[in-house]
């Protein structure tokens, strides 16, 4: 059956701007205001579930070829290998440091190992919770 | 007097997440369950805006775009459930 989603398309491609950015957004602003890697993957998340919505899943896995059980599973070890910087020195398992980077732009900022755990906990969240809703509702036949 | 104001509206929002409530056990049809859960976001979404504005803080702005997204992708998800019966189609 030919279906006619013109609308859900013309939507989609607006939103998905709107999705991705704030959830960067919230990715970034975790560590002294609400947000972090959790809620961040949850919206990336939920724009990549929009596009398999309302693109089909053939389309969109030509488009953005990632098996998502690989994905959560590097999230992982980056997680546990960050926690591992601090016995380089000594410290206890997932001690962090804290640096002031002099970004041109931005200009002086503060870059702590806790944004690459975040990575690593962003990472794990988008590939399980893809993964259990595209097993849960993909078309079989 | 501009606090109890913001306190009635908040009252009235929960009778009105309440009667949706009744709406999405009760609902004879998926789609007025559907449209319950809709509406039941968009409530929620006025009562954190007004909540903010009673305690002074920026702190819950971000949850309202959050809610938002997630509700608009829920209620499409849902409404293609009963429209085909299959969520993410194979070929469009």
């Amino acid at each position: 059956m030919k279906s006619n989603d013109v609308i859900l398309h013309t939507l989609t491609k607006v939103a998905i701007f709107v999705i991705f950015t704030f959830a960067i957004d919230l990715f970034l602003s975790g560590h002294h205001e609400p947000g972090g890697g959790f809620i961040g993957g949850l919206a990336i998340a939920s724009g990549i579930v929009l596009f398999y919505l309302s693109f089909g899943s053939e389309r969109v896995s030509k488009n953005l070829p990632l098996n998502f059980i690989k994905v959560a599973a590097s999230g992982v070890a980056i997680a546990v290998l960050t926690g591992m910087i601090g016995l380089l020195s000594g410290d206890p398992f997932l001690t962090h440091r804290i640096y002031e980077v002099d970004l041109l732009i931005f200009g002086p900022t503060e870059i702590t190992t806790a944004l690459l755990f975040d990575t690593g906990v962003a990472l794990a969240v988008v590939g399980t919770a893809v993964h259990i809703i595209l097993t849960i509702s993909e078309d079989r036949e | 007097m501009f606090k109890v104001l913001l306190t009635i509206a908040l009252v009235l929002l929960s009778c009105a997440i309440i009667m949706n409530i009744y709406r999405l056990i009760i609902g004879p049809s998926s789609a007025d369950r559907i449209q319950a859960l809709d509406t039941i976001g968009i409530n929620l979404i006025a009562g954190i805006a007004i909540f903010s504005v009673i305690l002074e803080t920026y702190a819950y702005i971000d949850l309202i775009l959050l809610i938002g997204i997630l509700s608009f992708v829920g209620t499409i998800a849902l409404s293609r459930f009963i429209e085909r019966g299959v969520v993410i189609d194979k070929k469009r």
